[in-house]
């Protein structure tokens, strides 16, 4: 009984995870033109975009391999998976124990590797620009969070994300220099990897600047729509662990019955919907930084991080 | 009984040899030194399994051989087991590979009666259960390693790389020689047995600690004794390249873990700090070396230090929780860095035959010079692919579950009492996590530079897909980074009876866990299931190729590639290695390479081109070699006077040193 109750939420959060994301990134769309005194797009802007991209022709470069056409679909699949992992409105999903916070980060990690091959598959100056800068950005971006992982699962004493919310829940970890410090961390990567401003702008294209919309500049298509996809649930998978993370109050646990997964629910749309405004805030306020300025920028992340990973490894009396 | 028939593997191997020296010349010597290569090893993978899964319980031989009052001891226990399947995996893998790609070799003569005796070199180290078993047995399999390196002798940078070899090689036999004389002390005890029962002194026992350290770690390639290995590896045949970066490395480790863990007796927590430090370091030069590299097969060898590091930050903290009495996350360290042993040596054999692939495809190893290759060589290039994900330690593949392991024994370590420990740990921390995240960035421009974009040559452009004996090879290690990846319990419980031999205890077993979960201490602390991340990540992608083709539009155009507009004809025009790598050079290379960029840019009007140059420094080897190398030369320069004295001179000299050694005499008593 227990067990199906689990798959159900397992469902339930594999749905809404893919039907929350291309809202999200509408909303934060939305607020940022309201901030810049335009109308912006309708919320529902994005879920049209990706259905007209479905139903258009592909259209390949010459020079294009299986590998090209592959990669689209284990990109969407696999960071599917990873927003799927992350406890959203309940906790207790049944495949939490197959992968920990570490096994999220390395699953992002394999996403952004084939990414970074697409870029490079057609054999553009474009596309190698884009993977190359990912792959940099990547290199401090990935050790960060991991930094960021330590410190939450020292406090807890666990890398799973569910047994982290919870105890972070209890009454006994208090505020902690460490976590503040982990959280700015996590912001930070954030942004980095999701290539909002200041490291990368989602709008521009035809810049030299850009980094993401660099390396995905020959698909079209269904193949941009799956890409597309994965870059809302990936925006959505750091709300979604920024909020687990640091700000768990709300979130069913297993067993509570229909009424408490339903407040779950509301509680959760309403923290997304939070994280989404903060969102374009920052963005409004903060003008995009040089490439070769981000690595200041992460590399503050990771010391950050670092920091607060090295304080309770001090502090903590054994 | 696994033993008899493991010795004799290794004699066969070594008859091979021998009888390869005469008939090297023959129509078909190639196949069949490799066929029988690949029977032997076959038998000794099968051997080395049945001991460890099955037998259980150490089992030891003495024979007539060597030294006449010690003879020659040999020694099955687990840790032995699991070398050996090792090494045998890895030389089964290269003998059927070269069954194929031997077949290229324009000089036989200088290849195949090394490769059989190179086998038996690695296995024979492994065996051996006295000291001096066991440094001969080092010695022979360094000099035949060098015989093989030393194959092509007549392509430049080849007989350097022989030279710095051979100095390491020799570097590394005397530490090791010294430590084995620390350990037999005064009583000149040098059978392993006599060694395992004393325990030597808190300042002997840290002395014994670097020089393995030195010896073993210069065969194994940490910073800074690392300089040779990029050099002499890819100067070797491809598959021996193979197996001196997947398995001599390993056997390396082995020696370290025999001396440190088995013979040395109680750890201090230092030791500890020390081998972590070392580690940490290892990781991060090796992969940074890596990435500014644009030869494939060095850019692979200078991979293997990373790894390297990578084992050696496991072994550092197995010695560091053993130490604290904390057997159980000892164990788990230990497993970590054992099953990244195992994974490695996959994925190293199977990333160089895939360039060894290339290499006779194109006779390309410059990645600038390639490119395209995924569409003449797409089985080359899925398993190339496969062994870049592994290495870059991507679930859910092999690589990634030992390093996973390796980062859940880095969380146990504030249970560590040692100030130093509490700080050194957590930026080891850091040094593995951005050593994985640089590792990714290296195989993305590996594989990406190489197999992907047009072809920049002819060559490239011309490629054909190599042989069947050599794509079995790839696609069977493929299969086995899948599988070590996927159902990882398997292998951490055959790992149990090693490193329960050595810190006393071993991981929970995984055996009777839902979904093959692995969990390396208790399931509401941290568990990982491949099997489960690969089926839902397959199914995921099943159903949304399927939702797609059934209504999304299945309309595909082949077109110019849109490039912003302005495509380039020129293949010259794609990113290129260099290129790939110039960002992280900028944040990285600045600081650890002192890399210099210049551009030379003409004024307008004038017809010359412009000139970019970057300028990297090996610091390790200004800082290092490069002193010892001047003073080596001062001190002949100057001893070199000594050689043209008059019969006066020389008399007057030997007067002195007889005076002297009086002297010394009557002083000593």
């Amino acid at each position: 009984m227990a067990i199906a109750l689990d798959a159900a939420v397992q469902l339930v959060q594999l749905a809404l995870v893919l039907a929350l994301a291309p809202l999200l990134t509408g909303l934060v769309r939305r607020l940022k033109a309201h901030m810049l005194r335009r109308q912006g797009p309708p919320l529902a802007q994005p879920y049209r975009d990706l259905l007209r991209l479905l139903r258009k022709e592909v259209v390949l470069a010459h020079s294009a391999s299986w590998l090209f056409r592959v990669i689209p679909y284990l990109v969407f699949a696999t960071t599917w998976v990873a927003a799927a992992l992350v406890p959203t409105f309940a906790v207790g999903l049944v495949f939490s124990n197959a992968a920990d916070m570490i096994a999220i980060v390395a699953l992002l990690g394999s996403a952004r590797f084939l990414l970074a091959l697409a870029g490079l598959d057609v054999g553009t100056s474009f596309g190698g620009i884009g993977s190359s800068r990912e792959m940099m950005i990547a290199s401090l971006a990935e050790p960060a969070m991991l930094m960021v992982v330590f410190t939450l699962s020292l406090l807890a004493g666990s890398t799973q994300l569910s047994s982290i919310a919870a105890s972070m829940q209890g009454s006994d970890v208090g505020l902690r220099v460490s976590l503040a410090l982990a959280l700015v961390g996590l912001v930070m990567v954030a942004i980095a990897e999701n290539a909002r401003i200041p490291v990368d702008n989602p709008a521009t294209h035809l810049e030299l600047t850009m980094v993401h919309e660099a390396m995905i500049l020959e698909y079209s298509g269904r193949h941009l729509a799956l890409i597309e996809a994965a870059s809302h649930l990936k925006l959505l998978l750091y709300v979604s662990v920024i909020v687990c993370l640091f700000f768990p109050w709300g979130i069913a646990v297993s067993g509570q019955g229909l009424a408490a997964y339903l407040a779950g629910l509301a509680v959760y749309v309403l923290k997304l919907a939070a994280g989404g405004f903060l969102l374009a805030v920052f963005e409004t306020a903060i003008a995009k930084m040089r490439v070769f300025r981000v690595p200041d920028f992460l590399g503050a992340a990771l010391m950050l991080g670092f920091l607060a990973t090295l304080l309770l490894f001090v502090s903590r009396v054994t | 009984m696994a033993l008899e028939v493991l010795l004799w593997c290794a004699a066969a191997l070594l008859g091979t040899g021998v009888a390869a020296v005469a008939a090297a010349r023959h129509r078909i010597a190639s196949t069949s030194v490799y066929g029988v290569a690949l029977g032997a090893t076959v038998i000794a993978v099968l051997a080395a399994a049945w001991s460890l899964l099955v037998q259980h319980g150490p089992a030891g031989v003495r024979l007539p051989l060597g030294l006449p009052w010690l003879g020659a001891h040999f020694r099955l226990d687990a840790l032995t087991a699991f070398s050996l399947l090792v090494v045998n995996l890895g030389g089964a893998a290269a003998s059927l590979y070269a069954l194929g790609y031997g077949r290229h070799e324009e000089s036989p003569g200088r290849v195949l009666p090394f490769y059989p005796a190179f086998l038996a070199g690695m296995n024979l180290v492994v065996l051996a259960d006295d000291a001096f078993t066991f440094l001969f047995s080092w010695e022979f399999m360094s000099l035949v390693s060098w015989a093989l390196v030393m194959a092509h002798h007549r392509r430049s940078g080849n007989a350097a790389a022989g030279y710095i070899y051979l100095l390491m090689a020799s570097l590394g036999t005397l530490a090791l020689l010294l430590a084995f004389g620390l350990l037999a002390g005064a009583g000149g005890g040098y059978a392993f047995e006599a060694m395992r029962h004393t325990t030597p002194s808190a300042g002997v026992g840290g002395a014994v600690l670097a020089l393995a350290l030195i010896g073993a770690g210069s065969k194994a390639g940490i910073v800074p004794l690392h300089v040779w290995l990029p050099l002499a590896h890819p100067a070797a045949p491809s598959h021996v390249s193979a197996l001196m970066s997947g398995v001599m490395t390993k056997v390396a480790v082995y020696g370290f873990v025999r001396i440190v863990f088995d013979l040395l007796g109680p750890p201090q927590w230092w030791w500890g700090a020390l081998v972590t430090l070392v580690g940490g370091v290892t990781a991060v030069m090796g992969v940074l070396y890596a990435l500014m590299q644009h030869d494939l097969k060095r850019l692979l060898a200078y991979h293997t230090v990373e790894n390297i590091g990578i084992i050696f930050i496991g072994l550092g903290l197995a010695l560091a929780f053993q130490a604290n009495q904390l057997q159980a996350a000892a164990a788990l360290a230990l497993t970590a860095a054992l099953f990244h042993v195992f994974n490695h040596s996959l994925f190293k054999s199977l990333l160089f035959f895939g360039a060894g692939a290339v290499l006779t495809a194109t006779g390309e190893r410059d990645m600038e010079r390639l490119g395209g290759l995924i569409h003449r060589m797409p089985l080359t290039a899925f398993a190339f692919l496969v062994g870049s994900a592994a290495i870059s330690a991507l679930p859910p593949l092999n690589g990634f579950v030992s390093e996973w392991l390796t980062f859940q024994a880095i969380l146990l370590s504030p249970a560590l009492p040692q100030w130093l420990l509490k700080f050194l740990v957590p930026a080891i921390g850091a040094l593995l996590a951005l050593s994985a995240a640089l590792a990714a960035a290296c195989f993305v421009k590996a594989f990406g530079v190489t197999f992907l974009g047009r072809p920049r040559t002819p060559v490239a452009r011309d490629a054909v897909e190599t042989d069947r004996w050599s794509l079995a090879a790839m696609f069977a290690l493929a299969a086995l980074c899948l599988a070590a990846g996927i159902v990882p319990g398997q292998f951490l419980d055959a790992l149990a009876p090693v490193t329960q031999a050595l810190v006393g205890a071993h991981m929970p077993l995984q055996e009777e866990r839902a979904w093959l979960t692995i969990v390396p201490i208790a399931e509401s602390r941290s568990s990982y299931s491949g099997l489960l991340l690969f089926t839902i990540i397959a199914l995921a992608a099943w159903i949304t190729t399927w939702v797609i083709h059934r209504w999304a539009s299945a309309a595909t155009r082949r077109a110019p590639p849109w490039d912003c507009g302005f495509p380039d004809p020129s293949p010259l025009t794609q990113y290129t290695a260099g290129s790939f790598s110039q960002p992280i050079r900028r944040v990285f290379g600045s600081v650890v390479f002192r890399a210099r960029e210049t551009v030379e840019l003409p004024p307008p009007g004038d017809a010359r081109p412009a000139r970019f140059a970057v300028r990297l420094r090996d610091v390790p080897w200004d800082l290092l070699y490069v002193p010892v190398a001047r003073a080596v030369n001062f001190a002949a320069d100057h001893l070199d006077k000594v050689q043209f004295m008059t019969i006066r001179a020389y008399l007057t000299l030997v007067f002195g040193a007889l005076v002297v050694l009086l002297a010394v005499l009557a002083a000593w008593q």
